[in-house]
């Protein structure tokens, strides 16, 4: 089956200019699709360049160079009004921290219709309201909650104010960053089951951006790692698990803490010296097995197919 | 071993405009010489404030220690003034806070922040207090150590920043080291260095750490032993393989349900429903009772005393009563222990 992509992002860069001089490569040439209905899921460290991506690809930055594809439409560039509006609905945006996005002087009601307002998309003021209570009561909260103030909740209950908030234009297409690593672990299960549960339900795309290994592997189809501004391994959740073959994948992989005493008393931590690289070719992104891609040079693009073949 | 430190039955509140809040409703707990305690919670449980309470650090006047002693090395701690208390702390006990960026002082330079316990504590001259932390940074693994004692916070990386806290921490031998979230705030391969260096050092020093965290990744990887917390009580409490090879208490459960593994494709992770109780007026019976799939009817009535599974494992949960009725814990949580008993083979662990 062809499936049909939402987005491609291609050769994708995002410069930040620090002073006159430097200037720091936060994004640099990167490209990866997303199909509909997937969860394209984003790791690295911190500093990597996973959230400047998805802030430049819902265009909250100007975009260096290269392009983003949404629906076959550019994001980036000129546009008129309508366009962006109709742009934005279709796309949105989960933040991490629950209680620095969401305006405190503002009622839940009034946070979750704020885009239903811009967009024009009740009837009535009956309407907006059968809305909003409807969308707290899918993400679980109660409709009596509608007339509090953000400060009222627990952080959890935040973030599910801001999942609705995200749903109330009926968008494609969202992008959650980080939206568990501030919640208990605990909470985290339920808001994971929530966004599995609504993409079920409505058929939705997810761009998930996190540092925490074993749940983006839990809720991603693909798996994009990023190191330094690029990408350096693109594959299937579990492929990418079974058998990561860039050096930086596997010292990740091997840093993630398992709830497991026994294997965690004999397991052996890889670390990652970027120096290991032939630095005399640039290397570039090549498709290794099918659906599987890695930064590499020639030489090493030769071993990993090797190294394949023998598993 | 000798018991180093003995918590018994202690509770602790805080007095605010809306009332009492309850943060630590009588814990016991006792910590051994050279070995690794993690308490695990969610947020509010209690386990920062219990660990607050030992180093005497509950901001004042606001909290105070309610019932209960602390012994360290058989001496009441609680009893002792302000002045003691500072000799103990740095000294004998000391804190890896989790923010490296805000327990570090950013208008001093780094070396001399490791150095002023060394020379208030130790006695030690300007000269041999530098000498002595550019020896423990190395011991950390900071390089270039000589250089960077010159440098202020801000020049560190979020890492090295943590690595010199823990070698304020460690300056002056502590007996026992408490680390509350030291890593939570760090990336998982840094955060695996940083635990791999406090083990190393606790193996050449023999202290005790007391670990407080919420990852239970961690905690399986530092613990010898681990205290769950729930809503200011210790609900289990045993060695790191009886809590996760044979979990008794239902929150437990719930904990280790709720993170996914990495050969996992189930539709859904167990969460556990609900949030925790408010402690102005902590619920009568099991505090854990409404978020409790297998609540017994005495749970809202009764608060479940500790019960004993084995020598060194112990649960507060109605259905270890021997007229409780049998439950098996939920079917993903036993899946992930039999997952687990499989990957090593000679293991005989589960029962």
């Amino acid at each position: 089956m062809e499936q049909e992509k939402v987005l491609e992002v291609k050769n994708l860069q995002k410069h930040f200019k620090l002073g006159r001089k430097n200037i720091v490569k936060a994004v640099d040439d990167i490209s990866f699709d997303i199909n509909k209905g997937e969860t394209f899921g984003l790791v690295g460290e911190s500093g990597c360049g996973k959230s400047t991506t998805g802030r430049t690809i819902i265009r909250l930055h100007d975009a260096t160079g290269g392009q983003v594809v949404f629906n076959n439409e550019n994001v980036h560039g000129k546009k008129s009004k309508k366009d962006l509006l109709k742009l934005n609905r279709k796309m949105q945006m989960i933040f991490q921290d629950p209680s620095s996005s969401l305006n405190p002087k503002m009622t839940v009601m009034d946070i979750v219709a704020e885009g239903i307002d811009i967009h024009k998309l009740a009837e009535s003021e009956a309407d907006r309201k059968a809305r909003v209570e409807e969308l707290l009561e899918t993400v679980g909260l109660n409709r009596e909650h509608a007339t509090r103030f953000p400060h009222e909740f627990s952080g959890g209950q935040r973030q599910r104010i801001g999942i609705a908030r995200a749903l109330a234009v009926e968008p494609e297409f969202i992008i959650a960053d980080e939206p568990i690593s501030a919640l208990d672990v605990s909470i985290q299960a339920q808001v994971v089951n929530l966004l599995r549960g609504l993409q079920r339900d409505y058929g939705l795309t997810f761009l998930f951006i996190a540092h925490d290994l074993s749940m983006v592997k839990y809720i991603s189809d693909r798996i994009g790692v990023m190191y330094f501004g690029n990408m350096v391994e693109l594959a299937e959740s579990d492929e990418l698990y079974r058998n990561p073959l860039h050096p930086y994948t596997k010292s990740l992989m091997s840093a993630i803490p398992l709830p497991d005493p026994d294997y965690e008393r004999n397991r052996t931590r890889v670390a990652y010296d970027p120096a290991e690289h032939d630095t005399s070719e640039e290397p570039e992104f090549r498709e290794v097995k099918k659906d599987h891609w890695v930064r590499c040079t020639t030489e090493e693009f030769e071993q990993y197919k090797r190294q394949l073949e023998n598993k | 071993m000798s018991k180093l430190l003995e918590v018994k039955d202690l509770s602790v509140s805080f007095n605010t405009y809306s009332g009492e809040v309850q943060a630590v409703r009588g814990i016991d707990f006792d910590l051994k010489k050279g070995e690794t305690l993690a308490i695990v919670g969610e947020s509010g449980s209690g386990k920062s404030v219990t660990t607050k309470a030992i180093t005497q650090l509950l901001s004042k006047p606001q909290g105070y220690i309610k019932t209960g002693e602390i012994l360290f090395e058989e001496e009441d701690i609680t009893k002792y003034s302000n002045k003691q208390m500072q000799k103990l702390r740095g000294k004998d006990i000391s804190t890896v806070f989790q923010d490296p960026m805000t327990s570090l002082n950013p208008t001093m330079k780094v070396g001399r922040q490791i150095a002023e316990g060394l020379i208030k504590h130790r006695k030690m001259s300007k000269a041999q207090a530098r000498d002595k932390t550019i020896e423990l940074l190395e011991l950390v693994g900071i390089p270039q150590a000589e250089k960077r004692i010159n440098q202020y916070p801000h020049q560190f990386s979020g890492g090295m920043r943590q690595r010199a806290v823990v070698a304020i921490a460690l300056a002056c031998n502590p007996k026992i080291l408490i680390a509350d979230e030291p890593t939570t705030a760090l990336d998982v391969t840094i955060q695996a260095q940083i635990l791999e260096l406090m083990k190393e050092i606790q193996r050449e020093m023999d202290s005790a750490i007391i670990f407080i965290t919420h990852d239970l990744g961690v905690v399986a990887n530092v613990a010898d032993r681990v205290a769950v917390m729930y809503a200011g009580k210790i609900v289990e409490i045993g060695t790191a393989d009886d809590i996760f090879y044979n979990p008794k208490h239902p929150y437990t459960w719930g904990l280790l349900g709720s993170m996914p593994t990495l050969d996992s494709d189930e539709e859904e992770l167990y969460a556990i429903p609900g949030s925790p109780p408010d402690m102005l007026n902590p619920p009568e019976g099991d505090a854990f009772a409404p978020r409790n799939r297998f609540a017994l009817e005495i749970d809202t009535k009764m608060e479940p005393p500790m019960f004993q599974v084995s020598d060194t494992h112990y649960a507060a949960s109605w259905l270890l009563h021997e007229h409780a009725p049998k439950i098996d814990p939920p079917e993903s949580v036993q899946r992930r222990m039999q997952g687990f008993a499989s990957m090593d083979d000679g293991k005989d662990g589960e029962d």
